[in-house]
């Protein structure tokens, strides 16, 4: 059934009223020059019985097999609670608040949201959340471009251990808003981001440094060295995180001398399950002091008329149903359901909780390297420090490896050579609090098998 | 009716304009404030920056709205009102006075297109209208 209720003469009746021919003439205002495709590449609907067969058979494909396969997303366990809690009508159907008197349950949670991630990351402020880890970096790059000197074309340094499709959608948006991306490479040998390698920018005046932290293959990164750098050159400092890292690890807040300035990343391992790609959230946050350049909903805590306590949307100047073409933020719709989930999730486990979930995974990643190193042929590309992930060299193809993994239920990794071919046959390897030493035995023992 | 003092001179877009000597120091009106309301932030220009004449300069929030401050001729800028970026609310209070924004200074002085008291005074009451 359609969901357009007009009638074809309804249309034609509209059209006739306000003088055009036909509703191709509404969109006469765009330029010629910005119209790049048609849609007649999109293929027509499905009918809901075809789009169901569809779904299901997609979802057997990666439904209920060891899944070692990190880069980006995680599997963690999700306390039963959380989405009996966030399934619940109030939340479930629950929009963007705009009406405070009849939301407050909702802004209470956002704001709930917003004090344990600006406490994980031990950052000032947080926004009530964004779409993916992706766009929030490039919704922090367009912020530090807008607190940049306005004189100068923005320069952002672009590491090359970050998540590759992190730096596809940096191209995909701010790769036409007149801002420069200059890529910086990893060292060879530890794949980390060296200082030193920093110094041949020292004479470009740079706006910001994106620091990832675990990086892409799962390495810890000098931050504090990293960060002191950016600021000893007026260079703003753009932390992306692994939130479950952050429990472990010290947070962007605390980075060198003065912290990083922005703080982002995927919000997905703090209770949302992988369900094959999405829906996830991104998270940011910043130094209070830049709180107008922040895109997305910010709720914040207030008294009403009667001095009792209420929450409601604020600094709302900064967006698009106010400010218009100049706004600093043109998200209306954060992904509130994973932000609740979220919200419940680390409510559940508390700061204790998510160390230990952070411990576990770190020990059970140290565990599946010592596994793995035992095995003829299999060596660890980079030196340790790692978080829950590390990038393996394997003596055969890897596409081989993986599909012989794959006939015995198991995902074994990311396989790196599309993005890094000079890295070769290697794997990105991750476990998390979810393997059980049983489960990291037996990929030790399928690999090996795979591999004689 | 809003107040316009007759010594000062204005732009269609609500800034009055002060000449001292070379320098123009320049605010928003009193009818502006009023309509904004109560103001929260006032971003101002950087100093030794140039502006266009009409080119947004400034930009101001109050608790409903934003708004651009324009530059009512090309200069660069010399000065700016340190006290409404920790108070906004001098602005409200004092829009002639204390809630000034920013000096600026002509490249062309004797080029300034401003309107006098009497055609701001015109221009409000048809825009009430």
């Amino acid at each position: 059934m359609p969901f357009i209720p007009h009638t074809n003469e309804d249309t034609q009746a509209m059209l006739a009223t306000i003088g055009i021919q036909k509703i191709d003439d509404l969109f006469n205002e765009i330029p010629n020059t910005l119209l790049t495709a048609d849609l007649t590449s999109i293929p027509s609907g499905l009918s809901e019985m075809e789009l169901s067969r569809l779904m299901h058979a997609r979802a057997k494909q990666d439904g209920g097999k060891l899944c070692f396969i990190g880069a980006g997303a995680y599997e963690h366990h999700i306390p039963a609670a959380v989405w009996e809690i966030a399934s619940r009508g109030e939340f479930l159907t629950a929009y963007t608040p705009y009406q405070a008197e009849a939301s407050q349950g909702t802004l209470q949670l956002l704001y709930e949201y917003q004090t344990m991630m600006a406490s994980l990351m031990g950052m000032e402020l947080s926004n009530a959340s964004l779409y993916d880890g992706a766009s929030a970096l490039a919704e922090a790059v367009l912020m530090a471009a807008r607190l940049s000197n306005k004189k100068e074309k923005p320069a952002i340094l672009v590491p090359r251990n970050l998540h590759p499709h992190y730096r596809q959608v940096l191209q995909s948006i701010v790769g036409q808003q007149d801002i420069d991306l200059l890529e910086l490479d990893y060292d060879s040998k530890t794949g980390k981001i060296s200082v030193e390698s920093l110094t041949a920018f020292a004479d470009r005046k740079l706006t910001a440094l994106i620091i990832p932290q675990p990086n892409f293959f799962g390495g810890i990164e000098e931050v504090d060295a990293l960060s002191n750098w950016a600021h000893e050159h007026a260079v703003l400092c753009i932390a992306v995180v692994n939130p479950i890292a952050m429990a472990l690890l010290k947070p962007p807040g605390q980075w060198g001398k003065q912290g990083a300035d922005i703080a982002c990343g995927e919000g997905q391992p703090l209770g949302i399950p992988l369900a094959s790609g999405g829906p996830y959230y991104g998270f940011l946050c910043s130094r209070k002091s830049f709180a107008r350049q922040m895109p997305g909903r910010i709720v914040g805590r207030t008294v009403d008329s009667e001095g009792k306590t209420g929450f409601v949307l604020t600094l709302q100047a900064r967006e698009q149903h106010i400010r218009r073409a100049k706004a600093t933020s043109n998200i209306c719709t954060n992904q509130g359901l994973m932000v609740t989930a979220s919200t419940i999730h680390m409510s559940l486990l508390g700061p204790a909780g998510l160390r230990q979930v952070a411990l576990a995974c770190h020990h059970n990643a140290t565990l599946l390297a010592k596994k793995l190193q035992d095995i003829v042929g299999i060596k660890p590309v980079f030196p340790a420090p790692f978080f829950h992930e590390l990038v393996i060299r394997l003596p055969k193809p890897s596409s081989e490896v993986l599909q012989k993994l794959a006939k015995l239920d198991i995902q074994g990794g990311y396989a790196l050579n599309t993005h890094y071919p000079e890295l070769g046959e290697t794997l990105l390897i991750c476990a998390t609090e979810t393997k059980s030493a049983v489960e990291i035995e037996f990929l030790a023992t399928s690999l090996r098998e795979t591999l004689s | 009716m809003s107040n316009v003092p007759k010594k000062l001179r204005y732009t269609a877009s609500h800034e009055w304009v002060r000449q001292d000597e070379d320098l123009f120091t320049v605010g928003i009106t009193d009818h502006a404030q009023c309509m904004l309301g109560d103001l929260v932030y006032a971003e101002l220009p950087e100093l030794e920056t140039s502006f266009d004449n009409g080119q947004e300069c400034a930009v101001l929030e109050s608790v409903k709205a934003a708004a651009d401050v324009y530059s009512p001729i090309s200069g660069e800028i010399v000065e700016i009102n340190e006290a409404v970026i920790e108070n906004p609310q001098l602005i409200n209070e004092d829009p002639y006075g204390k809630g000034w924004l920013f000096r600026i200074r002509p490249f062309d002085p004797a080029g300034a297109q401003l309107l006098s008291a009497d055609q701001y005074s015109k221009q409000l009451a048809s825009e009430a209208h």
